[in-house]
Formats: C-alpha cells, structure tokens, sequence
C-alpha cells in the first residue's frame, strides 16, 4: 500500500491503451462536430447584429469549456475524498488529472467568455459573480498545483493536496453566492429572468441542439485528456520509483 | 473520571537532590470535554505567554497593518475624494494581509525551533492543538484588527468602532483564522511556506472579504439590519462550514512526520 | 505487560526517498531494563527512535509498547512514552517552569505544581526554573529537556544522544536519573556514541547497520575495548 506504483506496468497493448485509442479518437470526431455545430450548424441569434451575433457564437464553446471544468473540479472532489479514505495513489492522480484538464477547460471558459463580453459588453472584465466565480476557482486550483510542488514525500503531497482541494472546492459555492449578491450583469440563459442583463438572447430548437452536441462533445474531449493525463501522471510514478530503485 | 497513579520505585540515591519518588503523580486519564478544553486552553495560553515573553507576532502584525493604512491613504489621496469611498475595502484588504503574518508564525515557529514533535508527542486529540492555536490566532488578529481600526479612526476621520461593523470583524476574522490555522498546519513544513500560505488562503478568503467589505460599506451608508442580516448570515455559514470541516480534516495533517 | 518486552518493535521498514533507512529492525526492551543502541551517524537510529515514539510512520512492521499496538492505539498511548530528541521540545521564550507546567496540563498532570518542583530539582534547575529557556546553556537546555520527557513519569523512555552538551556532573546526574528510573516498571531505550557511558549504563546494547539490529549483547562482562572491537568486526 504504501508503494508508489501501484501496478507494474505490462508490456503490450492493454485495456487501458485500447480505451485511451477509442477515447482519443472519439475526442477528435466529436470536436469537429462540435466546431461544424458551434460555427455553422446553429442558425445566428436573430436578436443580435453585427459583430454581436458573430460573437454568440462563442456561446457554444464557452458553455463547453464550462462543462469540461465543472466535470473537473468535482472529479477532484471524488478523487480527493476516495484518496483520503484509501491511500491509493491513483486516486491522487485522478485528482490532479481532474484538476489539470479542469483548469485548461476554466481558464478557455474565462478567455471565451471575455472574447464574447468585448463586443456585447464593450468590455473584456467586469465583477460579475460568475467571472467572479471563475476566476477565483481558476487561482484557487493553480493554487493547488503550485502547493503540490512544494512537497516532497510523495504520500504527504497526496494527502495535503487532497485536504486542499476538498476545502477549496467547498468554498466556491459560497464565493459564487456571495459575489451575485454584491452585483450581476450576466445573462441568465437558463432559469430565472435577470432584468438588468446585457446581450442575452433566446434560445431556438436548433441552437439547443448545437448547444447539446457541443456539452456531449466537450465532455468526451474531457474524459479523454483525463485518461491521458492520468496515465502520464501514474508513468511519472512509476519512472520515479525505478530511479530510486536503482539508484 | 478514573484517576490512575503512577508511581516510581524508591531507588538508591547517591544525590540528595533527586527526590522524584517522593511525589507519585496523579494524571486524570479519559477527562472527558472538561479535560479537552483545558487542553485547548493550555496551547491557547502558551502561544500568549510565548507572544508576551517572545514579542515576535503581535509587533510585526501591527506594524505592517500601519505601514498597509498609510500606504493605502496615500496611493488613493489624489483620486479618491472621500476616504469613505476607498475605507472598506482597505480595512478588509489589510486585515486579511495582515492575519497571514501572524497564521505564518503560528505552526513555523514550532517548525522552525523544533517544538512541534512536543505538541504532537502529548496525549491529546489533535483537534484541541487545531482549536487552541485557533483562538490563538483569532486573538492576535482581533488586537490587530483594532490597532487598523484605531489608525483609520485618526487617518481617514472614520468612525468604524460600531456594533455591525466590530460584530463583521469578529464573524470574518474567526472564519479567516479558522481556515488559515488549518493551512497553516498544511504550508507549515513545505519550503516556501511564507509565499504560499496567502497564495492558498486568499482566494478561498473571497467569501469572507465580500461579505466584509460590503458589511463595512453598508455599516457607513447607515443601513438597517434588514440590509445586512443576509451578509452575516453567510459569515455565520462560512464560519460554521470551514471550522467543522477544518475539525474533520486536521487529524489528518499529522499522519507522519 | 506482555512477555515479550515493554517496548518491542517488529520489522519496522522506512524509507525516505530513495534510501532505505530501517530495513526489517526487530528489537525488544524488557520491563526494569536499559537498552543502550550504537551505530553510526545516519545509521536510523533517531528514525527509530521517532518511530517508536509514534511521531513517525514505518513503512511497514509495528511497535509494540507494552502488548499493544502504537499504530492502533488511540492518543491515550502517547502518555506512556517520554522523548528526548535531538531538539530539546521546549519553548525558548518561557521558562523552565512555564514550560513545564504547558506539558503538565497537556499530560492531565493533578497537582503540576508539587510534580514540577521534584523534576526540576531532579534536573538542577531548580534555582533557574524562572528564566527563559533561551538564555539556558546548552547542557542546562538539555538537563530541561529529559525533565520534560520524565514530567509524566511515562513507562517507556527513549533518549536519543541524552548525554551530548553535558558536563561531567550533569552526566553523572543523567546517569543516577537512568539508573533509578531503570528500577522497576519502566524500560530505557537510549542512543550515545560514548561506548563507555553505553557499557555503563545500559543492561543490554545492541548495533544498528545498514537498517537492521546486527549485533546486540548484554553488558554483562561486556567491556567498552569488547564493545570497540565488535564494531570494528561490523566495520562501524
């Protein structure tokens, strides 16, 4: 239990690299017709003009991207709790794996967002409670990365960087409540009615369609660079452990 | 409560000075809550006594949270007409800049002198050494908090000794030290520990500073408790979620050494 | 207490990154007995001594203090052990007294008062108790240090290099201290690199290489030239 690499790695192709092959090349299909969907499939915003309504388009992969971090950084949760109560190792991996991905994902949601919010915001930033939000989730994960570095003993920087993650993800509900109560000028697409938002639009049936196949596509490239990035990690591992073997 | 005594043989003395023996002790062992509080209670007191005797944690948070007032008086002199304007958000900025001074000291100054295995060697839940240094950082940054508003009282002509707003301070300081103790015990044997707690606390902290700077503003606007209530309700949250949670995990910390 | 001794360790493993520094250490230390445990410097032996203290993990392997499991044992375990480590574990700021009386109340001492008057005159540090710790001598920090760790009157006593910064005199107290703690219930697992204070206080000595308990024999008839010349066999 208290070994490093868990399992020794066989030569050969196993079930793991067939479902990184399957996941991979899902990955590139589905992103290309998520693209097709986002750019050209989805009909333009009819209430919009101009560079407005090109910008909308962004929508699709900003609400992709968004998917891709949330899945992340509650795949942290799960790794981290299931860390804390096995001692797995793999299970720390999932986390940061999960982290990783998941911080690509939000900061590609930040910089869409800002993108779109240029043209229909006529301004990149503002202190609305979701920028808010993800912004500071996105330092509060870089955060993690950076404290895993900082620790030596491999089993410690699992169990510190477990314990981080699980109060860090705890705190961004209430970071999110906190700021939509000090101001919000975001759109609220779904849900309630947000009379004060700017540059919202309605959504038709075959933009929810482009929308659906962009959160079913994003999620698939998600689940693919996890696997990946997991098995990266768990590689680094194992090369570790055989240096210290032979050294 | 069983009391146990133990007791040492009567050995050969050469030394008229080593008169152990003559005084067998009594531990009270399993206390119960009475026991844990005392313990609590002994790591708060020591880490006061040591600050008084020491002088290490108190001097430098208050000098740098009046340095923090100044400078920020300054910088926005020239664009900001009224210090009400801009007194908010620096009292939360300072306070909570402030208090990762002092959470730094808490565990490395054990760490840098070697005292932490004493703390871990006791026989008490490591719980009550999280609630003891808790209280003890929560006492340190409170002094501190008061000294900030004290100089802003003379720097910036503002008068934030008011109820709301000393009750704002109390809820966000204890939710600020409460996850800062933990972290601290987290960042305490890494290598940049100076540099990484804020990087770790601050942006956890942002509930907590939201919460405050608009407590405060609103405390100076003169508005009801009608307007604020929803504010303190989620300090109250914050506290209560992170120091229970704060609880469940700290055991967790010390698992080696 | 169990037959096997108060303090018994079973192949304790630990590795810190790349070196194994217990490699399989099995020891056992009787009740009313003093181990003396040699090896040379980096040999494991303030790892091990940690180890049984419980502040650090093995690897692998268990310790045993008096039949039960440090590793299962909840924190009412810890009160039966007394530590003095190369740090001495005392608050530089305080004093001798203060110091004290923090770790009475940590240890539920009843009375502290009566018990911290005896260690500190145990120690002779009595006239001092109430100067910092900071302003202390090294042999005086140490002489506080094995106060602390007696403070409780704990079964199991493990000292690492106890003797280091000590004059003469407060030697041949720490000696006396041994000897009459060694009475009786208690067991003493210590750590020097003076061979002949090793030959003279301890029941039994045992060597510590390469990670694992390579030779161990009481001190009966056993002088410090024999003790010399088994190192040397081991290449100590």
């Amino acid at each position: 239990m208290r070994s490093i690499a868990t399992h020794p790695h066989p030569v050969g192709w196993r079930g793991l690299d067939l479902l990184q092959l399957v996941l991979s090349a899902l990955a590139v299909a589905a992103m290309t017709v998520s693209m097709w969907a986002a750019l050209y499939y989805a009909p333009p915003a009819s209430n919009l003009a101009g560079d407005e309504q090109l910008a909308q388009r962004i929508f699709y992969i900003h609400m992709g991207c968004n998917i891709g971090a949330l899945a992340g950084f509650l795949m942290s949760v799960v790794g981290s709790i299931v860390y804390l109560v096995k001692r797995d190792l793999d299970w720390d991996r999932v986390s940061q794996a999960a982290i990783e991905v998941g911080l690509v994902c939000g900061m590609g949601t930040i910089l869409t967002g800002m993108f779109w919010a240029k043209p229909t915001w006529n301004t990149y930033w503002t202190w609305d409670p979701r920028l808010t939000t993800s912004a500071i989730t996105v330092l509060v994960y870089l955060a993690y990365l950076l404290f895993r570095n900082g620790i030596d003993n491999r089993h410690t920087r699992a169990r510190f960087a477990s314990i981080y993650a699980l109060v860090a993800f705890l705190s961004v509900p209430l970071t999110f409540y906190s700021a939509r109560i000090f101001r919000s000028i975001h759109p609220v697409v779904y849900g309630a009615e947000n009379v004060d938002a700017q540059g919202g639009f309605s959504v038709g049936p075959t933009m929810t369609q482009a929308l659906h196949i962009n959160l079913i596509g994003f999620c698939i490239l998600f689940s693919a660079l996890l696997v990946l990035r997991w098995r990266q990690l768990r590689n680094e591992d194992a090369v570790a452990e055989l240096r210290e073997e032979i050294a | 409560m069983r009391k146990k005594t133990l007791s040492a043989e009567p050995p050969p003395l050469h030394s008229a000075q080593i008169d152990l023996a003559a005084h067998p002790i009594a531990m009270r062992l399993n206390g119960g809550v009475f026991a844990y509080l005392g313990k609590v209670a002994a790591v708060l007191l020591k880490d006061v006594r040591a600050e008084l005797r020491g002088r290490e944690i108190f001097s430098t948070m208050t000098a740098f949270s009046v340095l923090a007032v100044l400078i920020f008086g300054m910088a926005f002199d020239l664009r900001v007409p009224r210090a009400e304007m801009i007194a908010p958000g620096v009292l939360w900025v300072v306070v909570l800049f402030t208090g990762v001074l002092g959470l730094n000291r808490s565990f490395g100054a054990e760490v840098d002198r070697g005292t932490l295995p004493s703390l871990l060697l006791a026989p008490v839940d490591r719980s009550a050494i999280y609630f003891g240094k808790m209280l003890a950082n929560l006492l340190f940054t409170l002094a501190t908090a008061l000294v900030i508003l004290a100089v802003m009282f003379f720097v910036f002509d503002l008068n934030l000794f008011q109820p709301y707003n000393l009750a704002a301070m109390l809820l966000g300081v204890i939710g600020y030290v409460g996850v800062g103790t933990l972290f601290a015990a987290l960042t305490a044997n890494s290598r940049a520990r100076e540099t990484l707690l804020p990087i770790l606390l601050l942006p956890v902290m942002v509930p907590v500073f939201v919460s405050g700077v608009a407590l405060t503003a609103s405390v100076l606007d003169g508005k009801a408790w009608e307007d604020l209530s929803q504010w303190f309700g989620i300090l109250t949250a914050f506290d209560a979620i992170f120091i229970v949670v704060a609880y469940l995990l700290f055991d967790l910390v010390w698992e080696d050494g | 207490m169990s037959e096997g001794g108060l303090i018994v360790a079973r192949n304790i493993v630990k590795r810190y990154g790349r070196k194994r520094v217990l490699n399989g250490v099995e020891m056992c230390v009787p009740q009313g007995q003093v181990m003396a445990l040699l090896g040379s410097n980096g040999a494991g032996k303030s790892t091990l001594l940690r180890i049984i203290s419980g502040l650090t993990k093995p690897d692998r392997g268990e310790v045993l203090l008096g039949g039960i499991s440090t590793h299962k044992a909840g924190h009412e375990i810890r009160r039966y052990i007394g530590l003095v480590a190369h740090a001495p574990l005392l608050y530089d700021n305080l004093s001798a007294w203060d110091n004290l009386h923090f770790f009475a109340r940590l240890y539920d001492i009843q009375q502290p008062a009566d018990r911290i008057e005896a260690v500190l005159r145990a120690v002779d540090l009595w006239t001092r108790r109430h100067d910092p710790v900071r302003t202390y001598s090294r042999g005086m920090t140490q002489r506080l240090a094995i106060g602390r760790a007696i403070l409780h009157d704990p079964p199991v006593l493990l000292l690492d290099e106890p003797d280091t910064g000590l004059d003469p005199n407060s030697a041949e107290t720490l000696a006396q201290l041994i000897r009459m703690l060694s009475s009786g219930r208690r067991a003493i697992l210590l750590t020097t690199h003076n061979l002949e204070r090793a030959v003279a206080w301890a029941d039994s000595i045992s060597l510590l290489a390469d990670g694992k308990i390579m030779w161990s024999a009481s001190t009966e008839g056993l002088t410090p030239e024999k003790l010399r010349q088994a190192m040397t066999e081991l290449e100590l």
